[in-house]
C-alpha cells in the first residue's frame, strides 16, 4: 500500500467526490462525514509521503502511473517542494471542510452532497497540480480544479454568479494560453514530461518558438495566480462566494498556481534565457502588485474586499521573491506561500463566520464584535498581526527573508515596496482590529457573548495557532523543508 | 492556385492564429455575455486546431499499425498523441461551457438581461 502513496493523494479525494453525491441523496450527514474522512485520509497520505521523502537522501519519489515508464507514461513526483505543498493543501482542505459543517447545516440538505462533491473535486485538482510531473496532466488538473471552483464560488448568490462568470472567462483564457504554450514546447521537444523536457530543451538551440511557448505558459499561470495586472477577476470572486469556499480558495488556489509557475520556471525551464526574461517581467509585476494591492486594500470599506486586495499584494511578495532567484529570496517566497495560505485562510474563515452569524462584513460594522465573539476575534487578530509582519508570528520571518533577499540583490525598489506595503497593511489591519476590540460604545451594556459554533471556531483558531508556532519554530521548517525545495540550479 | 509559401500546414497555423485573435477580440469587445462565451469557445477551438496541425505530415496515414508489420516507418503515420490530448481538451471545453451556460441562465433569471452594461446598472441598484 505505502508504495502507492503519491497517487493516493489524488485518488482518495477524487473517488470520494463520486461517492459523496450518491450518499448525499440518502443522508446528508453521512455524506459530510465521508468527505471529512476522505480529506483526513488525504492529509495522512500526504504527511506520510512527505516524511518519507524528507528521510531519503536525494529527496525525490517518482511514481509511474499505471506502470508506464516516463516520458511515455505520466509520472507523479514527490519532492520536498511538492510534498510540502500537498500537506498544506490537504491540511487547509480539511480545516475548511470542518468549518463548512455548521454552515451546511443551515443549507438545503439535498445540496450538501453536491457541495461536498464539488469541494472534493477542487481539492483533488489542486493536489494533482502539485504532485504531477507532466505538463499536460497539469493542464487537466488546472481545469478540474477551476471548473469545480467556478461551480462552488457561484453558490454564494446572484452577484456571485456574475463574478464567477467573469472569472470563468478569464480563467479559460489563461488555461488556453498555458495549453498553447505547452503545444510550442511539445512541438520543439516531442515530450510533455517535465524532467525529460528540461533535458531536451537544454540540449536544443535557442529559438523564438521556445520564447513564445515560455511566454504563453507564464502569462497563463500568472493570470491563474492573480499576479498584477492580471488580478481583476479576484476581488469579486472572493467577496461574494460562500465563507467555507472563500476560506479555502483564497488560501490555496492562487498559491498552487504560483507553485506551478515556480516549478515550471525553475525546474523545467531553469536553463532557458526566455525563463530569465520572464522572471524579470514577473519581478516588476510583483513589485507593482505589492504597491497596488496594499493601496487598494486600504481603500475598501468591506472587510472581505480588503482581504481580497491584500491577497493581490501578498501574491506580489511571493512572485517578487521567486523573481529574485537567490536562495534566501526563494526560501522567503516559499515560506510566504505557506504563511499566507494559513493567515489568509484564517482571516477569511473568521470574516465569513462573523458575516454568517451577524450579517455584518463592513469595517464599521465590526465595531465591538470582539466582545461578542472573543475567540474568533482573537484568531483574526493573530492572523492579522502575522499579515502585518510583527514578530514572533510567521509573517515576520517570511517577510524578513524576502527583505534580506531584496537587499542582497540590491533591488531597492523592491525593498521600498516591501517596507511601504508593510506600513500600509499595518494601517488597514489595525483599523479593523481597533473596531473589533475598542470600537464599541463603552456606555452600552456589553452584548451577549455568543461566539461561533465550535466546528467553525476550531479550524480558524487552529490556523492562527499554527501561524504562531511556525513563527516560533521557523528554523527547522526552513532548514529541513524549504531549503530542500530549492531548484538544482540555485542551491 | 495557391502561392508556394502557403503549404497545407502553414494554412492550418494561420487558421489557428486567426481563430485565436477572433476569440480574444470577442471576449474583450462584445458586450453580450453569451457572445463572450461563444468567443471563448472559438479561442479554445483555436488551440485545438493548433495541436492537430502539429500532428499532420504530408503523405502520412492514420496511426494504425497492422499486427504483422515488421519494419515500421514513423514517417508514414501521423502523430496520434496531439489528437489524444485534444480529446481531453474538448472534454474540458464542453464542461467549462456547461458551467458557463448554467451561470448565464441564473444571471438571466435574476437580472433579466445578459447585456454587460445593462447588467452593471442592475448590480448598482
Amino acid at each position: 500500500m505505502s508504495e502507492h502513496l503519491p497517487v493516493l493523494i489524488v485518488v482518495v479525494p477524487l473517488s470520494a467526490a463520486f461517492v459523496v453525491p450518491l450518499l448525499g441523496r440518502r443522508s446528508s450527514g453521512a455524506a459530510h462525514i465521508v468527505t471529512l474522512g476522505a480529506l483526513a485520509a488525504t492529509l495522512v497520505a500526504a504527511s506520510v509521503a512527505l516524511a518519507r521523502v524528507l528521510r531519503t537522501a536525494d529527496g525525490v519519489w517518482r511514481y509511474e502511473l499505471g506502470g508506464w515508464a516516463p516520458p511515455w507514461g505520466i509520472e507523479y513526483v514527490l519532492d520536498p517542494l511538492s510534498g510540502g505543498m500537498s500537506v498544506l493543501v490537504a491540511g487547509l482542505a480539511l480545516a475548511a471542510a470542518i468549518y463548512a459543517g455548521p454552515y451546511l447545516r443551515t443549507a438545503d440538505p439535498d445540496r450538501i452532497g453536491l457541495f461536498d462533491s464539488l469541494y472534493l473535486l477542487l481539492v483533488a485538482g489542486l493536489l494533482g497540480i502539485v504532485v504531477t510531473g507532466d505538463l499536460f496532466n497539469l493542464y487537466v488538473f488546472l481545469e478540474i480544479s477551476a471548473i469545480a471552483a467556478y461551480a462552488l464560488l457561484s453558490t454564494g448568490g446572484d452577484r456571485a454568479a456574475v463574478a464567477t462568470f467573469r472569472y470563468l472567462l478569464v480563467g479559460t483564457v489563461a488555461a488556453s494560453c498555458y495549453l498553447l504554450g505547452i503545444g510550442y514546447l511539445y512541438a520543439l521537444t516531442g515530450t510533455l514530461n517535465m524532467a525529460d523536457l528540461s533535458v531536451r530543451l537544454a540540449a536544443a538551440d535557442e529559438s523564438t518558438a521556445t520564447a513564445v511557448g515560455v511566454g504563453l505558459i507564464v502569462i497563463g499561470l500568472a493570470i491563474k495566480a492573480a499576479v498584477f495586472p492580471f488580478h481583476g477577476w479576484l476581488p469579486d470572486a472572493y467577496t461574494y462566494a460562500p465563507p467555507p469556499v472563500t476560506g479555502f480558495v483564497a488560501a490555496v488556489m492562487t498559491k498552487v498556481s504560483a507553485y506551478a509557475l515556480y516549478r515550471v520556471l525553475y525546474f523545467v525551464l531553469g536553463a532557458e534565457p526566455a525563463a530569465a526574461s520572464a522572471l524579470v517581467f514577473l519581478g516588476w509585476a510583483g513589485v507593482a502588485a505589492i504597491v497596488a494591492g496594499s493601496w487598494l486594500a486600504l481603500a475598501q470599506s468591506d472587510v472581505r474586499r480588503m482581504l481580497a486586495y491584500s491577497s493581490v499584494g501578498q501574491m506580489g511578495y511571493i512572485i517578487f521573491g521567486f523573481s529574485l532567484g537567490s536562495p534566501i529570496a526563494i526560501v522567503g517566497a516559499l515560506f510566504h506561500v505557506l504563511n499566507h495560505a494559513l493567515m489568509k485562510g484564517c482571516l477569511f474563515l473568521v470574516t465569513g463566520g462573523i458575516r454568517w452569524r451577524t450579517g455584518v462584513s463592513s469595517v464599521a460594522g465590526f465595531a465591538g464584535l470582539g466582545r461578542r465573539l472573543p475567540l474568533s476575534a482573537t484568531a483574526f487578530a493573530l492572523a492579522a498581526v502575522s499579515m502585518v509582519g510583527l514578530p514572533p508570528t510567521a509573517g515576520f520571518f517570511s517577510k524578513w527573508y524576502l527583505l534580506l533577499g531584496a537587499f542582497e540583490a540590491e533591488a531597492w525598489v523592491g525593498v521600498a515596496a516591501l517596507v511601504g506595503s508593510s506600513w500600509l497593511s499595518a494601517i488597514y489591519f489595525f483599523r479593523v482590529l481597533e473596531r473589533l476590540f475598542v470600537g464599541a460604545d463603552e456606555t452600552t451594556p456589553a452584548p451577549e457573548r455568543r461566539d461561533l459554533p465550535f466546528g467553525m471556531l476550531a479550524p480558524a483558531l487552529a490556523l492562527a495557532v499554527v501561524v504562531l508556532l511556525l513563527g516560533l519554530f521557523h528554523q527547522p521548517v526552513v532548514t529541513h523543508l524549504l531549503e530542500r525545495a530549492l531548484p538544482p540550479t540555485v542551491s | 492556385m495557391m502561392p508556394e509559401f502557403l503549404d497545407a500546414s502553414t494554412v492550418q497555423y494561420l487558421q489557428a492564429a486567426a481563430l485565436l485573435l477572433i476569440g480574444l477580440y470577442g471576449i474583450v469587445a462584445r458586450s453580450h455575455l453569451l457572445r463572450k462565451l461563444m468567443a471563448m469557445n472559438i479561442l479554445q477551438v483555436a488551440v485545438i486546431v493548433f495541436f492537430i496541425a502539429l500532428s499532420t505530415k504530408s503523405g502520412a496515414t492514420v496511426p494504425v499499425v497492422p499486427a504483422d508489420a515488421v519494419d515500421i516507418d514513423p514517417a508514414a503515420y501521423v502523430n496520434p498523441l496531439p489528437h489524444a490530448l485534444m480529446l481531453t481538451a474538448i472534454v474540458v471545453s464542453v464542461s467549462t461551457t456547461g458551467v458557463a451556460l448554467a451561470l448565464l441562465i441564473r444571471i438571466r433569471r435574476r437580472y433579466g438581461t445578459l447585456n454587460e452594461s445593462a447588467l452593471l446598472d442592475r448590480l448598482r441598484e
